[in-house]
């Protein structure tokens, strides 16, 4: 049949598939931009009734920055209460995860050199278990733990313990993510470096670390992001005197009985403008990053 | 180098010596508490073996109810992720379609946002949307669908990324080749597409199934607290509750969902070993 088809048919086929190519990437595109709308209409919705002062979000009644300023009033409850939760948040994220990146990366490399069979497998399981667990097992387990530490040793739960539990949510991430640079790298480079000299704890640092510090870059990342975004294991590890609140925990209290708080809306506004501004300059960046591509390779080329 | 040395390089493996800390973290933090779980799950308050905690909560025909909501709000979750997730990963792995990395990173940023402000700002559009629309709370109404809908949003991006991951390994030849080959793109899609994805759906339906059954946050707020899901109750065993021995009737069902979450790994597990299987069976 094909054969048969003159030249304007076969072009007249031509375009009509590449009009069809294109139709498919403009719904494609639609599509993606039409679901990416959906999971931000929330945070514009919150973004839109920042600037206005009624109770409720969702009825305006007048364009106002009031709620800007009043979370920037030092003499605020409110205010207080979020800014103080905001730098808990930031805390215990930025100690969590340091100390599980620094404990799992060193895990991952001892676990990832462990000779004995069963040893590796008894820790790769240990590993998971965090992973495949509900939270709320865990965060109650840590509880429990943590019941027992108090009669015992008359020791409450504190800002220590709400970072272990922070800890155990997002190690076994740190563990996954310098795994698989721990196996691409040449085994061969550690021996030479013992051979020329170096100590034990040399060749580590000189020749193993710099080799997974993607890996480890990820891993901490990842424990950030966990770590903002957790509310179970917080609520159940986190200081019980002192009214210790972190994002999280503050705004389910809050909200138990009324809305979003207008300051607070204000407050994640500029959480949003933050984020926004992120993936402005990420867009940019690879857009950049590919452009140079492609002239290497044109480059190249010539 | 003297053998000596060699030998003592040997006995001594100070590589695999640096997992101690992290051994010694994990079996503190991690084993132990479970094991405490399962040994308070047995015992009363003064540590008295007794099975009487899994009558506390097994004799409750709410629990019962609870326990079978869960399951069924988890499973819609579950489902409708995959859904919506699967396309989604799909033309995000696709060069044809898009030809930016950054695309994918967008749709975790709002991740950095914490899920309960992100869960308020959902309920108060969707209120805000279907009382403009039929003049009704959602939240009030139909709490289940809002609980449902609550769920898909803030598990979404933990469905896209085992996907997109999954999508991104395929072989794109083999689809061309179906289709050089005369399937037709429905014949593309279920023979060669689906099968070569199957780990990604069945890791994308972990990780939304289980976090499902235990947030509780979500449920509370988008069913303004009127419904309650297994996380609820194992809340407020270990909150609010005045029994004695009521970290003991908590631990009886951290240990139910213990068993469910080693049953769902097993299904995964047989689940992927067959995949193995079929993929040989293809050629």
């Amino acid at each position: 049949m094909k054969q048969n088809m003159t030249a304007e048919q076969v072009n007249a086929a031509l375009s009509r598939k590449r009009a069809w190519g294109k139709a498919q990437k403009i719904l494609a595109n639609v599509f993606i931009y039409f679901v990416l709308l959906l999971m931000y209409a929330p945070l514009i919705y919150i973004t839109v009734f920042s600037f206005t002062t009624h109770k409720t979000a969702g009825e305006w009644s007048g364009f106002s920055f009031q709620n800007y300023t009043t979370l920037f009033d030092s003499g605020n409850q409110i205010a207080i209460n979020i800014w103080s939760a905001a730098g808990n948040t930031a805390l215990v994220a930025i100690v969590s995860a340091t100390l599980s990146t620094v404990l799992g990366t060193l895990g991952a490399i001892g676990i990832y050199y462990l000779r004995k069979k069963w040893m590796k497998n008894t820790m790769d399981f240990v590993t998971q278990i965090p992973v495949v667990n509900a939270e709320i097992v865990t965060a109650v387990s840590l509880c429990v733990l943590f019941v027992i530490l108090a009669s015992v040793f008359k020791i409450e739960r504190n800002f220590g313990t709400l970072v272990i539990g922070h800890i155990v949510l997002s190690i076994p991430y740190v563990v996954m993510s310098v795994k698989p640079k721990l196996e691409q790298m040449d085994p061969a480079l550690y021996e030479a470096a013992m051979d020329l000299g170096a100590t034990q704890t040399q060749a580590l640092w000189k020749v193993i670390i710099p080799d997974i510090v993607p890996g480890i870059l990820s891993g901490f990342l990842l424990s950030i992001t966990l770590s903002l975004d957790d509310y179970v294991i917080t609520a159940f590890t986190k200081p019980t005197v002192g009214g210790f609140n972190t994002i999280s925990t503050y705004v389910d209290a809050v909200t138990k009985k009324a809305g979003l708080p207008t300051q607070l809306r204000a407050f994640t506004a500029i959480l949003f403008a933050v984020i926004l501004i992120v993936m402005i300059v990420m867009n940019v960046r690879s857009n950049i990053n590919a452009k140079k591509l492609v002239k290497k390779e044109k480059n190249k080329n010539d | 180098m003297s053998e000596a040395v060699i030998k003592q390089r040997r006995r001594f493996n100070f590589r695999g010596s640096l997992c101690m800390p992290y051994a010694v973290f994990m079996a503190l933090f991690v084993v132990f508490p479970l094991v405490l779980i399962f040994y308070y799950a047995f015992t009363d308050a003064k540590g008295k073996f007794t099975f009487n905690n899994w009558g506390t909560i097994f004799t409750d025909v709410t629990n019962w109810k609870v326990i079978g909501v869960t399951f069924i709000i988890a499973a819609i979750t579950t489902v409708l992720c995959v859904l919506i997730a699967y396309p989604i990963a799909y033309l995000l792995s696709n060069k044809k379609y898009n030809s930016n990395k950054v695309l994918v990173y967008i749709f975790l940023l709002p991740m950095w946002i914490n899920f309960v402000i992100r869960t308020i700002g959902l309920k108060a559009l969707i209120n805000g949307l279907t009382k403009w629309m039929f003049g009704f709370d959602l939240t009030a109404t139909y709490p289940y669908v809002a609980i449902v809908i609550g769920m898909v949003y803030d598990y979404l991006p933990f469905a896209i990324l085992p996907l997109y991951n999954q999508m991104l390994k395929m072989d794109k030849n083999q689809i061309e080749a179906a289709a050089d080959l005369g399937a037709n793109p429905f014949q593309v899609f279920t023979r060669t597409i689906i099968p070569m994805t199957i780990p990604g759906i069945v890791s994308a339906c972990t990780m939304t199934f289980m976090p499902t059954m235990s947030s509780y946050v979500i449920a509370n707020k988008m069913s303004e607290n009127t419904t309650k899901i297994i996380g609820n109750i194992i809340e407020f065993w270990f909150g609010s509750s005045s029994s004695p021995n009521k970290y003991n009737v908590g631990s009886v069902l951290s240990l139910v969902m213990l068993m469910i979450i080693g049953i769902s790994i097993l299904i995964e597990k047989s689940i992927s070993s067959k995949d193995d299987s079929r993929k040989v069976g293809i050629w």
